[in-house]
């Protein structure tokens, strides 16, 4: 059985179901992600394979996209000063609609080596579906680091947050 | 503290999350931890070493018997070290469900005129 991330949580609030689960072993170089939607599988599988849709919920620009075996992608945001805030790409190894998705996955500009990503798409109803993600990184320390990453990110914004407040109060 | 005994592969196992729900809600011996389960007394012995040596519990002895306790501190500690990386995953999906709905709103209207 999967250990949720939201274990404390789930003490609190028993009945309150996590809609993302992360799956994450000590001493693994490897995660697991699932999650549940309101969606038939082919629409699931369209929000990763169509540019239009993956710009509008990774956040990111999409300049390739090449949804087949030998295939590959690339992702680019940019700031309001039109400078590179995140870019990363990958290759597509295997390509099955509405079932599988096998790619890497790169951040540039960064110490992070590439990771290896195996998304499963999975039909639950006619009007819902589940993915899985399986990442497996580098290393152990490699993978730990990913998984801070959002966590020293809120930290760098709650204090350039702060520093915000306090220079225009000068 | 045994540093093989990590906190996260504690917390892998079924009986010993079982064990935290339990002592979350009311710090208890190791007889009536025990008592909860159709598993054999050591077993749960050896589940609740477990989860004292990474400190998911905290034991006091008293009198005969050890009483246990939830150190919520621990607990929070695992929680917040991937939440955000959790939360940032499911703000991403809700993003994904709901542009998707739309679209599907969108088609599906286009398909009864």
């Amino acid at each position: 059985m999967p250990f949720t991330l939201s274990y404390s949580n789930t003490i609190k609030t028993k009945n309150m179901e996590l809609k993302t689960k992360i799956h994450a072993e000590d001493g693994k170089q490897e995660i697991l992600i699932t999650r549940e939607f309101d969606l038939p599988v082919e629409l699931l599988f369209k929000a990763y394979t169509e540019s239009q849709f993956v710009e509008q919920w990774m956040g990111t620009k999409v300049l390739k996209l090449e949804n087949k075996q030998h295939g590959g992608y690339l992702f680019e945001t940019l700031n309001a000063n039109g400078e590179i805030v995140f870019r990363a790409n990958g290759c597509i190894h295997e390509f099955v609609p509405n079932q599988k998705i096998v790619r890497t996955f790169q951040m540039e500009n960064t110490p992070f080596p590439v990771q290896i990503e195996y998304l499963e798409f999975e039909r639950l109803t006619e009007s819902s579906s589940k993915i899985t993600i399986h990442t497996v990184y580098k290393s152990v320390d490699f993978r730990n680091q990913m998984l801070k990453l959002p966590f020293a990110q809120g930290l760098n914004m709650a204090h350039n947050r702060l520093q915000e407040i306090f220079t225009s109060k000068d | 503290m045994n540093l093989r005994r990590d906190v996260f592969q504690a917390i892998a196992d079924p009986t010993r999350r079982s064990i935290l729900m339990l002592v979350a809600a009311q710090s208890m011996t190791a007889g009536a931890i025990a008592s909860n389960f159709d598993t054999a007394r050591p077993t749960v012995s050896k589940h609740l070493q477990i989860l004292t040596e990474c400190e998911l519990l905290r034991s006091e002895q008293n009198g005969r018997e050890v009483i246990y306790h939830l150190n919520p501190n621990k607990m929070k500690e695992i929680a917040d070290f991937i939440e955000p990386f959790r939360k940032m995953w499911d703000d991403r999906f809700n993003t994904l469900e709901s542009v998707m709905k739309s679209y599907q709103d969108k088609i599906s209207n286009e398909g009864s005129e």
